[in-house]
């Protein structure tokens, strides 16, 4: 087995061999290089990785993926289509396929585009916010992704354009990935009073071993609104590793559901720092677990200016040997008077082997504020499971009513319809895994 | 409101009112820490050998150990070596002849408080007169629970007259290797109190520091450790409302409860500690490991604590839910005013079936008080059954304080269920306003509704504590905010 020494070695190998688009970005990307370097990949003798043993990341020498991927059709990309959206960017293995995305006319002041695209006509946006706000300094995964990302997606809104539709952008990982890794980035930007919602999904075949690391930075302008929707389907055997860092101007509104399904090893970071008076924030978030699956929130509500409003729901659905970790700190800072803080995770065992660790924080360095949190560990009420079986409904099928309507207390709260119908549909599948629910409801 | 935001600035500007006398100790042991040292304390002490071993056994296993740096305190590093660890108890010379000579504010004080005569001058360290002394108030008791089969004496003569007892179970809710100060206790524990209930009984009074005279100067590494056998039920009180006059900054405490089948044992603090000067100077480190254990079936552990004084409060009182049915409770109030850190909360570790917990926190800081619960809830796999709630609230009283939560739930057990909840928020504006109308001081009304705001805790203090306490926080916020 390879020392973890010889594995940063091959990273670094990588970080030379990769190409060199952007000039401009070379500085951010050496600085970050040298900072993977230092860090290393975390232990889980940090506070912060504590429950989530990356080691087994760690001892695979992951190569980036060769340019020719095979296996991926249109017909394999139907299931993560979603309806309704207003453009389409597909990267199979990290690399952006025209051929599958659908960029048709956008209205003026949108820009949807692949970052390979963007590099020659970076713009403002770009140069300003690029790896600008993921922190770099703490997080080994978020260097590793500044130093290494090839490609990814770019999108901007204009000031006073709102998009109703959604932009999809659908990361897919080929059949034949297996032992490879990628380094998605996505970058968001909205100008003054604009409105986006980005759903962002990664997909990838089951029995393969690859590493997705993933970054998303987004910038909401004054008085904008963006909305995420961050989906994750990676195949059983592979490690999701994501960061999704916001930042927000004044009045600006952000909304995220983190929807977490598959990957054996999935481990998501959410920042949002609210950096205007006035901003308001919403996390939402669903991860559901079975078999061998690890899943692990790590949320930071940065309440930095007063007057900011956040609000929090995360919910889990453990079974079999899973393991779910949530951790959600709320941090006011000194000043930010009028922070208003809500917080709430709730999860549910499906069986007797799953473990949850949740750890809700307060960090509170201001006075005039309202900041709750409550974190829940339980099973479906056994009252709500007798009332459904006095009523003729089986032992399995009610236990599926009430764990949907568990789940959908998160959903719901999507505002795209079909996106909405199919996370349900997808749920579902997976929940009722080994019987149809259809035949017995 | 401009009444109210003076109120708070004076609760800021407020110095601590009881004073803190540095005096000359007799009999003493040089300074710094080492093998000799420690078969000197065991030797003046008359241990048997077991005890010496068992305390070197902890010094060479603290010499291993790094001092913690998770809790979310700050101070200067501790010398280790510059520290006296044994000092026989002050001689009656340098005391104060008499409650005259003590300074009138503390008198005030504990007039404030409603202490009985007696024992203020046993508060205040007066060399107590031998007619009136309160020795004999303590014989008196101490042949009543003897009657009883109760064992209550300080752990220097339980060591003596009790070895069976202490070797059994000495150590054995909070090993000497627990933790960087549990281990620098265990090679160094001056003296402590050790009591014994045995089967089936109740033990008729609340055993307290008030009358425990052997614990008048049990320093700064004090070593308790209570047993409820079969059945037994003891409520035991430590500290006091009253400012404790004391002359060590570190302290390093270990307590041990053990709880047999179907007994109860409720265990219940009062601290106030020197907290330090307005600026931040001085003031005790309060670095203590608390546990107890539920071994038996249906047994109980009931954790109280009201925590005022001390610059640094670093405490995780806890219970170990070993046998079935057992239940563990924590109630906490911590406040912190001007310079003071708390880092404060409880571990409650579920084993057994069908064990439970509840924890009940609130926290008040004030000034550039920083106030923290850190808990743990564990169930583990076996802990089919097991349920616990918690809820930790904090208030805040002035812009330059801070109140900090972090919560550890692990549950490895599908049927169990575990609550959580914390809310943080400002006193009232629109509270004070409404009793002001009302013809009720700010002072008054902030009083109300700290004490309002700390009643779940309140409620569950033996009585006469519960009437202190409620005064102590008065007297805390008074000529302040409330």
């Amino acid at each position: 087995m390879p020392e973890i020494a010889e594995i940063t070695e091959s990273y670094f190998a990588d970080f030379t061999r990769r190409e060199r688009r952007a000039a401009w970005l070379e500085p951010l990307r050496e600085r970050a290089m040298e900072r993977f370097g230092e860090l290393g990949f975390p232990t889980t003798r940090l506070e912060d990785w504590r429950f989530t043993n990356v080691a087994p990341l760690t001892r695979t020498p992951f190569k980036m993926p060769s340019p020719v991927a095979d296996g991926v059709t249109e017909r394999n990309l139907d299931a993560a289509r979603i309806e309704e959206v207003a453009a389409l960017l597909v990267f199979v293995d990290g690399v952006f396929e025209p051929g599958f995305s659908r960029l048709r006319t956008l209205p003026a002041g949108v820009r949807a585009a692949s970052l390979r695209d963007a590099w020659d006509s970076p713009g403002k946006s770009l140069q300003g916010h690029m790896a600008r706000h993921a922190d770099t300094d703490r997080n080994a995964f978020v260097a590793l992704n500044t130093a290494m990302f090839q490609d990814g997606a770019l999108i901007e809104i204009a000031n006073g354009v709102v998009l109703e539709k959604p932009v999809h952008v659908l990361f897919v990982r080929a059949p034949n990935a297996r032992g490879t890794v990628t380094h998605p980035r996505v970058l968001v930007v909205t100008g003054r009073d604009a409105q986006v919602k980005v759903i962002e999904s990664h997909v990838g075949s089951a029995g393969t071993a690859y590493f997705t690391n993933a970054v998303t930075e987004l910038v909401a302008g004054e008085n904008s609104s963006v909305e995420h929707l961050k989906l994750q389907e990676e195949g059983d055997e592979a490690f999701h590793i994501g960061m999704i860092h916001s930042h927000q101007e004044r009045s600006s509104r952000f909304v995220s559901h983190s929807v977490s399904l598959g990957a054996r090893l999935a481990r998501h970071d959410i920042i949002s720092v609210m950096a205007g008076e006035g901003a308001e924030c919403t996390l939402n978030g669903l991860y559901q677990a079975g078999g061998n699956q690890h899943v692990d929130h790590h949320t930071r509500l940065d309440h930095a200016m007063p007057h900011c409003a956040s609000r929090e729901y995360y919910r889990g659905i453990l079974d079999g040997k899973s393991s779910g970790v949530f951790n959600g700190a709320i941090i006011v800072r000194k000043d930010a008077q009028k922070t208003d803080a809500i917080q709430s995770n709730k999860n549910l065992l499906l069986s007797e082997e799953a473990t949850i660790n949740t750890k809700p924080e307060l960090q509170i360095l201001a006075d005039d504020v309202r900041c709750t949190h409550g974190a829940t560990v339980g099973q479906l009420n056994a009252d709500a499971l007798f009332y459904l079986r006095a009523r003729g409904i089986g032992f399995e099928a009610a236990r599926h009513l009430l764990t949907r309507a568990f789940a959908n207390d998160v959903l719901s709260r999507v505002t795209h319809i079909p996106a909405r119908e199919q996370l349900e549909a997808k749920l579902l599948a997976r929940l009722s895994a080994g019987w149809k629910p259809e035949e017995v409801l | 409101m401009s009444t109210e935001v003076s109120a708070i600035e004076q609760l800021t500007n407020q110095e601590y009112k009881f004073g803190f006398v540095t005096e000359i100790e007799e009999d003493r042991v040089p300074l710094g820490l080492n093998e000799e040292i420690i078969e000197v304390i065991s030797a003046k002490k008359n241990e048997p050998k077991f005890m010496l071993d068992w305390r070197l056994k902890s010094y060479r296993h603290w010499l291993t150990m790094k001092e913690p740096t998770w809790a979310n305190v700050h101070y200067p590093p501790i010398d280790y070596q510059a520290a006296r660890y044994y000092s026989a108890p002050k001689g009656k010379g340098d005391r104060p002849k008499s409650l005259e000579e003590v300074d009138p504010k503390l008198l005030e004080t504990y007039d404030k408080l409603g202490i009985p005569l007696k024992e203020r001058e046993l508060l205040a360290g007066v060399a107590v007169d031998a007619v009136f002394d309160s020795v004999s108030v303590a014989t008196t008791y101490r042949e009543k629970l003897a009657e009883l089969g109760i064992i209550f004496c300080s752990m220097s003569e339980a060591i003596q007259n009790h070895p069976d007892l202490v070797k059994e179970y000495l150590g054995s809710v909070v090993p000497y290797t627990d933790n960087f100060f549990a281990t620098l206790n265990s090679a160094v524990f001056s003296d402590g109190s050790f009591a014994y209930i045995p089967k089936g009984v109740r033990c008729p009074m609340e055993l307290s520091t008030y009358f425990r005279i052997n614990a008048k100067d049990t320093g700064q590494f004090e070593r308790t450790l209570i047993i409820a056998d079969e059945g037994a039920y003891v409520s035991y009180l430590e500290g006091c409302t009253a400012p404790m006059r004391d002359t060590n900054q570190l302290h390093a405490a270990v307590v041990e409860l053990i709880a047999l089948d179907n007994a109860q044992i409720k265990y219940s603090t009062v601290q106030n500690w020197y907290p330090g000067d307005k600026d931040g100077k001085g003031g005790i480190y309060n670095f203590v490991t608390k546990r107890g254990k539920c071994l038996g079936v249906n047994s109980k552990i009931s954790w109280t604590q009201v925590e005022t004084g001390s610059a640094i409060t670093w405490k995780y009182p806890g219970c170990i839910l070993l046998g079935e049915n057992s239940v563990g409770e924590f109630y906490s109030v911590a406040v912190t005013n001007n310079y003071q850190q708390a880092d404060t909360g409880t571990k409650m570790i579920h084993i057994g079936k069908n064990t439970r917990s509840t924890i009940v926190s609130k926290g008040i800081s004030a000034g550039r008080g920083q106030n923290t619960y850190r808990g743990l809830v564990k169930i583990l796999k076996g802990a089919s059954g097991a349920r616990n709630y918690s809820q930790c609230d904090s208030l805040l009283m002035g812009d330059k304080c801070g109140a900090h939560t972090f919560p550890y739930l692990e549950v490895k057990n599908s049927t169990s269920q575990v609550e959580h909840e914390a809310s943080t928020s400002k006193i009232g504006e629109d509270q004070i306003f409404y009793c002001r109308q009302r013809g009720i001081s700010t002072e008054d009304a902030v009083s109300m509704i700290v004490n309002g705001f700390c009643k779940e805790v309140f409620r569950v203090l033996p009585m006469e504590f519960a009437v202190e306490a409620q005064k102590l926080l008065c007297v805390s916020l008074e000529g302040s905010v409330g």
